[in-house]
C-alpha cells in the first residue's frame, strides 16, 4: 500500500490517478500513523514553502516522514517534496526537513527571454544510475514547474539533471528516499514508468 | 531547454465535443474524453478544455467531463469557459484541472486573476485573451482591442495594457487568441504574437487560424510562441498531432519527441 501524503499542498489526486493508472495501490491521508504503517509513501506538492511547512508541523507529518526515511521505507518526494526536504529554502527563507544536506534557491536570470517558473517538459540527464531511473532513455523529457531549484550538498545524492541556462538536480537519493523535481504524474508513459518502478522498489540504491 | 509545447484545445458544450468557426456556429464532433485519450497517446504536450455551456447545471458537466480525462490522461490539463470565482476555480483543480483559464470575467473584474494566483498558484493560472485588430490609435497604441465573450462583446481595453495588467496581477501563463484569425485556417495572427511576446515574461499560448504545420513552425519561431494551440487541423483528422510535432523537430524546432 502507497501512502500518498496529504498537506493541502495540492495535487494528491493526480498523483493517486497515476498510481492507479500503473497498478499501484493508493491511498490518501494526512494522518502520520498511515505514515507509519504504510509500505511506500509519496510525498507530492505544490505551492510554496512557507505554507507546506506549516501544514507538515501542524499535523505532525514532519516528523512521521524523517522516521519513515529513516526506517528505510521507500519514500518519493515530488516537486515541493523534493525541495521540503533539503536544510533550507529561499523561499519564505524556511527552514525545511534535512534529510538531504543542501539549499533551494530561486532561479535568477539576466537575459529577459528566460521565463520563472520553469514551466514545460525538458529533457533529464541521468548522473547517478538509481533503479527508479532504469529504462530512462538519452531525450526523455519530463514536465516541470517550479520557480526554485535543489542544491543538494553532496553532489553523490545527484542522480539527473536538466538544463536551464545551466544544469540544475532534477533528481535526488539518499538511502530509500528519492525525490524528483518533475511531475512523473503529468510527464505522460515516461513519467508512469517511474511511479510503476517505485510501487516495486525495495528502497535500496 | 524547454521544449516548444504543442497544445489541443477542446470546445466543450453539454459534454460534447465542439469547434467554433469564428466563434460562431458551433457544431458536435464528438466525445471529449475518447479525442482526450486519444491525443495523450498521440504525442501531445497539455490539453485544454474550454467550457461553452450555456445551460444552468454547467458547472457540473464540465466537472465531470474533467473527472473523466484526468483519470485517463497524464499531461497536464488546463480548463476554462466561465470561470468567475475562486470557486470555481477550486473545484476545477479538485475535478483534476492543473491549470485554470480565465477570460471574459476576469476582463470585467480584473481583480479574479489575483484571487485565483492566492488560491491556486499564479503558475496555474492562464491569462486567455480573445483579441481583434482595430488599427492603431490613441484609444489602442497597439492597435489591437481585448474583446470578450466568444468574440461578441468589444472592451474598449488596448491589449498590450492587457497584458501587462494581467502580468502584473499574477498570472502565470498567456493565451493570446485572434478572432480575426480563429477559424480561418490562414495562419496564426504572428506580428500580434510577436508584440506580445516580446511585452511580457510570462509564457505565451498562440491560438486561433492553425490550418497546416508550417503556421505552427511560423509561429513558434517568428511568432515568438511558447506553444502552439490547434483544435480544427487534428479534430477532423486532416493532421495528427504526432505528424506535427515530427515537422517541427525536423525543421529544428526544440519539441518532446519521446512519449
Amino acid at each position: 500500500m502507497i501512502v500518498i501524503v496529504d498537506y493541502d499542498a495540492g495535487n494528491v489526486r493526480s498523483v493517486q490517478r497515476a498510481c492507479v493508472e500503473v497498478g499501484g495501490d493508493a491511498v490518501i491521508s494526512s494522518d502520520p500513523a498511515d505514515v507509519a504503517r504504510a509500505e511506500r509513501v509519496i510525498f507530492p506538492g505544490v505551492g510554496a514553502a512557507g505554507a507546506a511547512m506549516r501544514n507538515l508541523r501542524a499535523r505532525g507529518l514532519d516528523v512521521a516522514l524523517v522516521a519513515a526515511v529513516q526506517a528505510g521505507k521507500p519514500v518519493l518526494g515530488i516537486c515541493m517534496g523534493m525541495q521540503i526536504a533539503l536544510d533550507r529554502s529561499e523561499e519564505n527563507d524556511q527552514e525545511t526537513l534535512g534529510l538531504v544536506a543542501g539549499r533551494v534557491r530561486r532561479f535568477a536570470f539576466a537575459n529577459p527571454a528566460l521565463k520563472v517558473p520553469h514551466m514545460g517538459w525538458n529533457a533529464v540527464s541521468v548522473r547517478r544510475p538509481h533503479p527508479l531511473l532504469n529504462g530512462l532513455e538519452q531525450g526523455d523529457e519530463y514536465y516541470f514547474v517550479h520557480a526554485y531549484y535543489p542544491v543538494p550538498e553532496d553532489p553523490d545524492v545527484v542522480c539527473a539533471v536538466a538544463d536551464y541556462e545551466g544544469e540544475f538536480c532534477c533528481a535526488l537519493a539518499r538511502g530509500s528516499f528519492f525525490a524528483t523535481q518533475f511531475h512523473p504524474e503529468k510527464s505522460g508513459r515516461v513519467g508512469l514508468g517511474l511511479l510503476e518502478r517505485f510501487a516495486a522498489w525495495d528502497g535500496r540504491a | 531547454m524547454l521544449s516548444k509545447r504543442v497544445i489541443s484545445c477542446l470546445d466543450v458544450r453539454d459534454g460534447k465535443l465542439a469547434k467554433s468557426v469564428k466563434f460562431v456556429n458551433t457544431r458536435d464532433i464528438g466525445d471529449p474524453v475518447e479525442k482526450a485519450r486519444e491525443y495523450y497517446l498521440d504525442g501531445l504536450d497539455e490539453l485544454v478544455f474550454y467550457d461553452i455551456t450555456a445551460s444552468s447545471d454547467r458547472r457540473r458537466i464540465i466537472l465531470d467531463v474533467v473527472e473523466a480525462v484526468a483519470e485517463q490522461v497524464f499531461i497536464p490539463l488546463s480548463v476554462g469557459g466561465g470561470v468567475r470565482s475562486v470557486a470555481d476555480a477550486t473545484d476545477l483543480r479538485l475535478a483534476g484541472a492543473d491549470k485554470i483559464n480565465v477570460n471574459s470575467a476576469a476582463v470585467r473584474r480584473p481583480a479574479l486573476i489575483a484571487e485565483c494566483a492566492d488560491a491556486v498558484g499564479g503558475q496555474n493560472i492562464v491569462l486567455s485573451m480573445d483579441i481583434r485588430h482595430v488599427g492603431a490609435s490613441r484609444a489602442f497604441p497597439s492597435g489591437h482591442e481585448v474583446v470578450i465573450d466568444g468574440g461578441r462583446q468589444p472592451m474598449g481595453i488596448d491589449a498590450l495594457a492587457w497584458v501587462r495588467e494581467g502580468e502584473r496581477l499574477g498570472a502565470g501563463e498567456l493565451v493570446v487568441n485572434s478572432i480575426d484569425a480563429d477559424g480561418t485556417r490562414d495562419g496564426y495572427a504572428l506580428q500580434l504574437t510577436r508584440m506580445i511576446s516580446d511585452a511580457t515574461r510570462l509564457p505565451v499560448i498562440a491560438s486561433g487560424g492553425a490550418g497546416t504545420p508550417a503556421h505552427l513552425y511560423d509561429v513558434l519561431t517568428e511568432g515568438g510562441a511558447d506553444a502552439a494551440l490547434v483544435a480544427s487541423m487534428v479534430h477532423y483528422g486532416d493532421y495528427t498531432v504526432s505528424g506535427l510535432k515530427r515537422y517541427l523537430n525536423e525543421r529544428g524546432v526544440k519539441i518532446r519527441m519521446s512519449w
